[in-house]
């Protein structure tokens, strides 16, 4: 009896937590008026939205420089956050617990409070509409991947590092050619977690990018809402493929790096 | 080790921290002192921003708006993962299927999302009242009726619940066993074992999700910007509803271009985030149990 219950809850969730999916991807291969109907298979069957909506919109090119955008940003906070959380982990000096504190700190900070001053800074350099500041400032590293890469660096025997700094290795050689193969799996999880959040994030490419040809993918999924969506041109169809083109990357990533986000997501837990 | 190497390998934080966190802080704190149109040089004024911020019909609109939606999105966030964790839980050998299926919509840009419900939410044809119609129910026009919006974007929200749940259910299976044999032999009921050991067990975890989540929700921004505002919402009336702190801000800041006065609002806000942590944080001192802090 128990296990009915069990059973049809998970039924309930499978069909709650996919259904969306399905009515998206489905009704993005539907032609205009059948994109309501709620049937769950398009018919008559309309793969041509795509190519409307590739010839109405620069798809590729917003999708390339999401995955550039992506990359880079991915890249930098993964270097950028590894180097500070080696700092952290493996050095003892005065004061350092103190900053620690304050990496922390920064978690709690509401993103809001620097959106306008950090955007007169890159206007003030020049870069202001440009990709630059969707990546640059990841470089210096962010504090929750810091955290969660000094647990990494943590977790490296100590002894193997005091032998070889003995032996004469220097930090940053300890650093590149020790600490970081040793640490992959925790350097694979900031790096799918932030090409996650680039990917996805509308804030940055809605304060910083002008130009059409520099869009991201959701900033310009923005602009095919705006002008096919309510109160423009109503061609649903059209919005529904490129959402879908917008979704699909990001959840074939999920399905190949699952386990990465799992445990960037568990780490979030401040123990 | 010890020693100066370890500074440099700080240095990069302590130059970003410096560039784009304290320094931004005490700019903008500058700035809500100023009127600054980016055309011309900022003009001191003094408290005004502040006071025009306290008056202003539509920040009290837009922080009404958050504070209510947060109120709804949080308990409905923590109530809805604790139940599919524990769901989870029970699903056996099928858990790493079943937890694919709810973190996948996680992983949906906010735009595709808001993109998405505002069709499932459509008032006449979406599939939401559809299936409200099915156990004759009629839905409410989720996307129009200014009453029906802010539960509307919580409905979508409870979507990406999964990354808490994640947390939840990792959070579960460090609770030991013999707790809960320890209760089944004095007879406890399946809502005391709940109540007394599952989520005293979890409550740190519950705590940091609450709190993180609260901080998140009162900066809600894309997917009600992504329905209701940009192009349209300048004449859409709905759009008041919607209108949450970060949407006023964000459009004082950047289609107005009024700087300092955004910068007033962003100091509002950072007001009214502390304060909400700070009752969260005494709360918990009340609620929270951590893993080997009482016998």
């Amino acid at each position: 009896m128990k296990r009915v219950a069990v059973w049809s809850g998970l039924l309930v969730v499978a069909v709650a937590f996919g259904y969306p999916f399905w009515w998206l991807v489905s009704a993005s291969l539907k032609d205009r008026p059948h994109v309501f109907d709620n049937a769950l298979l398009p018919s008559p069957f309309t793969p041509g939205n795509y190519v409307e909506v590739w010839r109405a919109v620069p798809l590729l090119t917003w999708t390339f420089n999401s995955v550039a955008v992506g990359v880079a940003a991915a890249l930098a906070a993964t270097a950028g956050s590894a180097v500070v959380a080696f700092g952290f982990a493996m050095f003892r000096f005065r004061g350092r617990d103190l900053l620690f504190g304050v990496v922390l700190a920064t978690m709690m900070l509401p993103g809001a409070v620097t959106m306008v001053p950090v955007y007169l800074e890159w206007h003030a350099l020049g870069l202001a509409t440009t990709q630059v500041p969707l990546w640059a400032q990841n470089l210096f590293g962010s504090a929750f991947y810091i955290f969660l890469l000094r647990q990494f660096f943590l977790a490296l025997p100590r002894e193997v590092f005091d032998a070889a700094r003995v032996d004469g290795a220097s930090a940053w050689r300890l650093f590149t050619s020790m600490a970081v193969p040793l640490a992959r799996p925790g350097l694979i999880v900031v790096f799918v977690f932030e090409l996650k959040a680039a990917w996805t994030d509308l804030v940055k490419p809605l304060i910083y990018l002008r130009d059409p040809a520099l869009y991201t993918l959701p900033r310009g999924l923005k602009t095919v809402l705006d002008r096919f969506g309510e109160g423009g041109e109503a061609q649903w169809e059209l919005v529904l493929a490129a959402s879908t083109v917008a979704t699909v990357p990001m959840v074939a990533l999920f399905l190949v790096a699952q386990r990465y986000f799992v445990r960037g997501t568990v780490t979030q837990h401040v123990e | 080790m010890k020693g100066r190497a370890g500074w440099l390998f700080l240095l990069p934080w302590i130059v970003g921290f410096l560039a784009f966190t304290a320094g931004p802080m005490v700019f903008s704190l500058w700035l809500s002192l100023h009127h600054y149109d980016m055309l011309k040089p900022p003009q001191y004024i003094g408290l005004d921003n502040y006071r025009e911020a306290l008056t202003d019909e539509r920040v009290g609109t837009a922080l009404g708006n958050t504070l209510f939606f947060t109120a709804l999105h949080v308990p409905a966030q923590v109530v809805l993962a604790l139940a599919l964790a524990g769901l989870l839980r029970r699903a056996g050998r099928a858990a790493g299927f079943f937890r694919t299926v709810v973190y996948l919509p996680v992983m949906t840009p906010p735009v595709a999302l808001a993109a998405l419900f505002l069709l499932l939410l459509n008032g006449q044809h979406g599939a939401i009242n559809a299936f409200l119609g099915w156990f004759g129910f009629t839905g409410p026009n989720w996307t129009t009726d200014p009453v029906w919006i802010k539960p509307g974007l919580v409905v979508m929200s409870l979507w990406t619940v999964g990354s808490t749940a994640v947390l939840y259910l990792a959070a579960l299976t460090r609770v030991p066993l013999e707790r809960y044999e320890a209760a089944r032999l004095d007879g406890a009921s399946a809502w005391r074992q709940f109540w007394h050991i599952t989520l005293p067990g979890i409550s740190g975890t519950v705590y940091f999700t609450v709190v993180v989540n609260t901080i998140a929700s009162l900066q809600v921004f894309t997917e009600a910007y992504t329905m209701f505002f940009g192009a349209r919402g300048q004449q859409s009336g709905e759009g008041d509803a919607a209108l949450f702190y970060v949407i006023h801000l964000f459009r004082e800041a950047f289609e107005s271009l009024r700087m300092g006065y955004a910068s007033a609002l962003a100091w509002g806000l950072f007001v009214v985030i502390a304060l909400v942590t700070a009752v969260q944080v005494r709360l918990s001192r009340r609620y929270v149990h951590y893993e080997g802090e009482q016998g």
